[in-house]
């Protein structure tokens, strides 16, 4: 009897095992390189054959001239390309928010930010600007932290704040629905626009 | 500020109208009548039967029924623990991801056969493509097919009179898997992937840095790493089946995992849908909505206190982030508050309803990372996996665990006014009491003992991310994921470590099977009495006091269990914190 039930359980494993793992996985991966090629493969932007990124993972950036996304926990040891030179990835902190060496990480970040925006100095930093993300790898920040960079962008770069502020609206994402989710902006996009890559 | 109040009002609204018509659907699958999917789904259910040779109608006593899933669970953790080992030889891994050591494969197997999803590697590096498809994908699907199969064995248990048989597990089983957890995977996975969830065999692309970045020692770094990987397939049954386990390291925190509000509106609703149908399922298929709408206004009125609670100190943040006040915390053209560990995309309200939400579930999946809670707000989400993950809590597993806390409720309630005390129309005796007992105790038992004893051993230090009374938190927090079965971390936390791996292990497998069999004895004797006619001295188990008092055994069991570790924790943090 309980010989019995132990093929039994064998035998439903093997099914499920095809059905779940192998019939199931497949034909979700045919449906979407069928119907959502780009959005299944990662959404690389890809523009004149060279590989600018994808829209969906952060990049860090540092100069005055280009728009800065979250703080990032940059990892260059996890992977490395196929002649060994290492290739950068990000982690999340993982930091309690309550501690005292997280208050002086935060004054160090504000102290950074005074420092290159002088212009906005009276203005209080938006949090997404001194806060790591969850993924570590997050590509947008908030409406409130790209216009507070307006300025320091447009002076670095000897544009007008008018043609950043453009920029930055085209690659503002508005909430799902107007209810859902938060308004961002994509840094990625913004930067590879304010080079003239994408247009 | 409002915008933010709307948002959680409507996750909370849409969840509701989703999970009633879902529940008679279920109802109705589990009875074996016809649905929609009937024609389609039939024939393939006929063939699966046919194979096996199994008869319907056959029948089986809780302990035939235990032993099915023992054994289906045992194959399981040998073929995946084997797997999970040997994956460097195995085809399909262009990452050439290595085999795992023994203790890492015996953790993470277990983990996956339990429906907890703790995961002590992370999925880019750590599990090739077949491991995460043929291997992981499918326990997905087992083990929360499992756990909603023994729910509907113990609801047979109340409805059946003068018998001693419970249900087919196979039949259960196989229709779970065909009729209801494929069929929403298919529609969730579509959906993710038009949103950009990646799903694809391809080898992972490396793309240009905008600004290459200079090491300490030189070395220019120009390239990003961007993971592939047939990732929404998993993810879909990752949130439905409250297994919670991501197929990146940052789970639906990560961008290709979870990129947009749409995205994370449909896995974040996926991970308490089917656990609150399962409520309305109850209701239809004891013959009696009310009892249903109880369980499920006791579980939501915990749900909702947890969520303001948390809502209110994220949106607080710390003054150690506000920096005197330099930082801008408010919600003006952003979501503000407490964003560290948080995506921009997701603000607030979506990062703190999915929190509770997965928590509250035993799910285990996080779009934002938990670590970086407020000590309040990480406090709330440790405690609702701390009472034992019955405030939805798993698929099926929750449910049962909230009728072992009803049995145990009604006889508290017996006791006090003097009466035999019942259960939808059963008499509650001492077997059942200690049959519910077990179950409501396996959780906090296995927490307590096991962070008890890791708290004990010096080199659990070196695994802590963090100092003080938050490290103890990130301890605490570890060992309430795997009693809970919830698998999601404070993930500063290092934890693939040879003891950490072995004692997560073996507080996963108690807290998932003991419940479980526990709940399966006692289902088998309730199936054997006769119902006894409600008179008006019968104790209402459909009224708000019922409600009121199911709650309170919750609350106090859970507390009681817990409030000396808690004060240790985040409640020290949070006074040092403002003082």
């Amino acid at each position: 009897m309980s010989k019995s039930i132990f093929i039994k359980s064998i035998k439903l494993f093997l099914i499920i095992t095809i059905i779940c793992g192998i019939i199931y996985p497949l034909i979700i991966t045919g449906i979407s390189q069928v119907f959502f090629k780009d959005k299944a493969n990662g959404s690389i932007v890809e523009v004149k054959g060279v590989k600018y990124g994808s829209e969906l993972l952060g990049q860090q950036y540092t100069g005055n001239e280009y728009m800065w996304g979250r703080i990032m926990n940059i990892s260059t040891s996890t992977f490395s390309d196929k002649e060994g030179n290492p290739v950068m990835y990000a982690s999340p902190s993982n930091k309690t928010p309550a501690s005292k060496e997280y208050k002086e990480l935060i004054a160090n970040r504000v102290k950074k930010i005074n420092e290159t925006n002088p212009s906005a100095k009276e203005d209080k930093i938006p949090v997404d600007l001194v806060t790591c993300s969850g993924s570590g790898l997050d590509p947008h920040i908030s409406v409130a932290a790209a216009d507070y960079q307006v300025e320091r962008i447009a002076t670095s770069r000897n544009m007008k704040t008018d043609d950043v502020q453009k920029i930055i609206d085209k690659y503002t994402s508005s909430r799902l629905f107007g209810v859902f989710g938060e308004k961002v902006v994509n840094v990625l996009e913004v930067n590879l626009a304010l080079d003239g890559i994408l247009k | 500020m409002l915008n933010t109040i709307i948002q959680y009002t409507l996750y909370l609204v849409i969840l509701i109208l989703l999970a009633i018509p879902l529940g008679i659907y279920i109802g109705k699958v589990m009875d074996g009548e016809k649905v929609l999917l009937t024609k389609l789904v039939a024939p393939f259910e006929k063939l699966i039967y046919r194979i096996l040779h199994i008869d319907r109608e056959d029948d089986m006593s809780w302990k035939r029924y235990a032993a099915c899933i023992l054994w289906i669970s045992g194959v399981s953790f040998v073929v995946l623990f084997i797997m999970l080992m040997l994956q460097g030889f195995l085809p399909l891994n262009p990452a050439k991801v290595k085999g795992m050591s023994w203790h890492l494969a015996f953790n993470t197997a277990i983990s996956f056969i339990t429906n907890t999803n703790w995961q002590a590697y992370s999925g880019e590096t750590g599990a090739s493509y077949f491991t995460q498809m043929i291997g992981l994908t499918v326990q997905n699907f087992v083990s929360a097919a499992v756990g909603i199969a023994v729910l509907f064995a113990v609801i047979r248990g109340f409805i059946r009179t003068k018998k001693d048989k419970i249900g087919n597990f196979f039949v259960d089983f196989t229709r779970i898997i065909l009729y209801i957890l494929i069929p929403m995977s298919v529609i969730v996975s579509i959906f993710i992937v038009s949103q950009g969830v990646v799903q694809n065999f391809h080898t992972y692309e490396t793309v240009k840095l905008v600004e290459p970045i200079t090491l300490e020692d030189g070395t220019v770094v120009t390239e990003e790493m961007v993971p592939m990987g047939p990732a929404a397939s998993q993810i879909a049954i990752k949130q439905l089946g409250t297994n919670g386990g991501g197929f990146f390291g940052t789970n639906s925190a990560f961008p290709l995992e979870n990129p947009t509000a749409l995205s994370n509106l449909i896995e974040m609703l996926s991970i308490l849908l089917i656990p609150a149908a399962l409520c309305f399922t109850f209701g239809r298929n004891v013959k009696d909505a009310k009892q249903g709408r109880a369980i499920f206004a006791a579980m939501f009125t915990v749900l909702v206190i947890a969520l303001i609670s948390v809502a209110v100190s994220e949106q607080f943040g710390t003054k150690q982030l506000e920096n005197g006040g330099s930082v801008n915390l408010s919600a003006v053209s952003q979501a503000g508050g407490n964003m560290e560990g948080k995506e921009a995309r997701f603000g607030m309200a979506s990062s703190n309803t999915w929190s509770v939400f997965t928590t509250a579930a035993s799910n285990g999946s996080v779009n934002a990372m938990l670590d970086s809670y407020t000590p309040l707000g990480g406090m709330v989400l440790m405690l609702l996996m701390q009472l034992g993950e019955v405030i939805f809590g798993g698929v099926g597993c929750g449910l049962y665990g909230m009728l072992g806390f009803a049995i145990l409720t009604v006889f508290i309630a017996g006791l006090m006014v003097g009466r035999t005390p019942e259960y939808l129309g059963k008499k509650i005796e001492p077997f059942e009491m200690k049959m519910g007992v077990l179950a409501c105790l396996a959780t906090p038992v296995a927490i307590l003992i096991g962070s008890g004893i890791a708290a004990a051993i010096p080199s659990i230090v070196d695994s802590l991310n963090n100092t003080g009374a938050h490290g103890f938190s990130e301890l605490l927090y570890t060992y309430s994921s795997a009693g809970g079965n919830n698998g999601s971390a404070f993930a500063g936390f290092a934890a693939d470590k040879l003891f950490i791996n072995v004692s997560l292990g073996l507080c996963m497998l108690f807290a998932r099977f003991a419940p479980m069999l526990a709940m399966l004895a006692a289902a088998g004797s309730l199936a054997k009495k006769k119902k006894v006619a409600a008179t008006s001295g019968t104790l209402s188990t459909s009224n708000f006091m019922f409600v009121g008092l199911l709650i309170f055994v919750i609350l106090l069991i859970g507390a009681l269990s817990f409030f000396p570790a808690l004060a240790l924790g985040p409640i020290a943090e949070h006074l040092k914190m403002i003082g």
